[in-house]
């Protein structure tokens, strides 16, 4: 029998490829999951404007830290997804085996869990700023500082998710752990709304998620991956 | 604690390059040492069946092997390469299958079997998937959910998934756990043939198997 597969390690990106695939092949199975985030997210918005009464201006005013915090509770609670059950079921154990390096196959997860949270959660956001009384172009901003923002929550919270594997109560101290790495990108998502509702230039806060973004794409596949395998030993 | 364990395979031939060996492995599990000065070679078209009590370090050993869990010591050789286990060393080298059948409760028979084979690095067709399902015995439970499998047709998704795999190192813990007997038997064919194909397996089990392995006794618990 050939021994060519030993220490053979297949290209990382089919890896990703693979695990995006599967994971959204999982999500499509349990719609529900999906939805029942999406619902949860429109559902703790939607108290705002309810506790505090029809005031507009203090309703715009605090619409975009609302929208923001709502979307990091929302993706915090899909994080057990990411690895959790795959850890459970048997299933880290066998991609951690696969020849494909688990750095691509990571990447791949942290993909499929954007495209299943954050991703809906953004096409979402601008329907909820407007029953907060926001104009077209905060929409704009607001949308397009959750497509650069989120990502690095489903990265940041990756890390976070992996490192807590197989830790009783791990889910509390995952999101004491994720929480605070995620106030920067609050601060600058919910930062270019409001710059944007000043006039001033939102240009400076979008760049440095987009940098935040990149960061994460460099380093995060990388702290997961080392995670998992520490966890796995 | 110095629990020498020196082991040849049956047909192991010495100092050769090939196969499997294993040299001055140790480890130790909450302040305990499961092994020290584990030595063991098992040549190419030979199988090592593991026994112990329970807790005696049988899944760590596989698990080591398989370069899930890295050792405290020594080192695990496969056709000349050395490694310390851990870290993703030699991840392409052993199809592991652990006391998780690794199965997705949504998906299918097929599909799951599918996955693992893909993420195997493997591409078959789905007429030989079908068919291995079939001979398994799975053929009226292909598309059905995982979920609604009993405990043995799960573990025969896994049996199904050996014997399309190409990897010559198998990694077996409790690989009979919970099949009938006629699941035992389809599995020591399966393990039977790929040993006459010059494959290796170390297998982890506490039943008689029908199979001319050597035996490795990791003894009590410490």
């Amino acid at each position: 029998m050939s021994d060519v597969l030993i220490g053979a390690v297949h290209a990382p990106e089919r890896g990703a490829w693979l695990a995006l695939r599967r994971d959204l092949h999982l999500a499509l199975r349990t719609r529900g999951e999906v939805l029942q985030v999406l619902v949860f997210f429109v559902i703790v918005v939607s108290l705002f404007p309810l506790a505090i009464g029809p005031e507009s201006a203090l309703l715009k005013r605090i619409a975009p830290g609302v929208v923001w915090v709502a979307a990091l509770l929302s993706v915090l609670l899909t994080l057990p997804r990411l690895f959790a059950q795959d850890f459970a079921d048997g299933t880290l154990e066998q991609l951690a085996t696969s020849p494909y390096p688990l750095i691509g196959i990571a990447t791949g997860k942290i993909g499929a869990h954007w495209l299943t949270s954050g991703l809906p959660l953004t096409l979402l956001s601008p329907l909820l700023g407007l029953q907060f009384g926001l104009d077209g172009r905060e929409l704009a901003v607001m949308a397009a500082g959750l497509m650069l923002g989120t990502p690095v929550l489903s990265m940041l919270g990756a890390i976070g998710a992996a490192l807590t594997l197989g830790v009783r109560g791990g889910a509390m101290l995952m999101a004491l752990l994720v929480l605070p790495l995620y106030v920067p990108v609050l601060i600058f998502g919910a930062g270019a709304v409001e710059a944007s509702a000043a006039g001033i230039d939102v240009a400076a806060n979008l760049s440095l998620l987009g940098a935040a973004l990149l960061l994460g794409l460099l380093a995060a596949p990388f702290a997961a991956a080392t995670a998992i395998r520490i966890a796995l030993d | 604690m110095q629990a020498q364990t020196a082991f040849e395979s049956s047909a192991a031939s010495g100092g050769s390059a090939t196969g499997l060996a294993v040299r001055g492995l140790a480890l130790e599990r909450g302040g305990r040492a499961l092994f020290t000065g584990l030595s063991f070679s098992v040549a190419p078209g030979n199988g090592l069946v593991l026994r112990g009590a329970n807790g005696s370090g049988k899944t760590s050993l596989l698990r080591i092997l398989a370069g899930l869990t890295r050792a405290d010591a020594g080192e695990v050789v496969w056709n000349g390469k050395a490694w310390r286990g851990g870290g993703g060393d030699q991840r392409a080298g052993g199809l592991y299958i652990g006391h998780a059948n690794a199965l997705k409760d949504e998906l299918t028979a097929a599909e799951n079997l599918a996955e693992a084979l893909a993420f195997d690095g493997l591409k078959i067709d789905d007429e030989v998937q079908e068919l291995a399902l079939e001979q398994m015995g799975l053929r009226s439970r292909r598309q059905v959910p995982a979920r609604r499998l009993s405990q043995g047709q799960k573990r025969r998704i896994g049996l199904a998934r050996l014997s399309l795999s190409a990897k010559p190192l198998w990694l077996l813990d409790e690989p009979t756990n919970a099949l009938d007997t006629e699941g035992v038997a389809i599995f020591t064919r399966l393990v039977q043939q790929h040993l006459a194909d010059g494959g290796v397996t170390c297998i982890a089990t506490h039943v008689p198997l029908d199979l001319s392995a050597g035996e490795l006794n990791l003894g009590e618990a410490p």
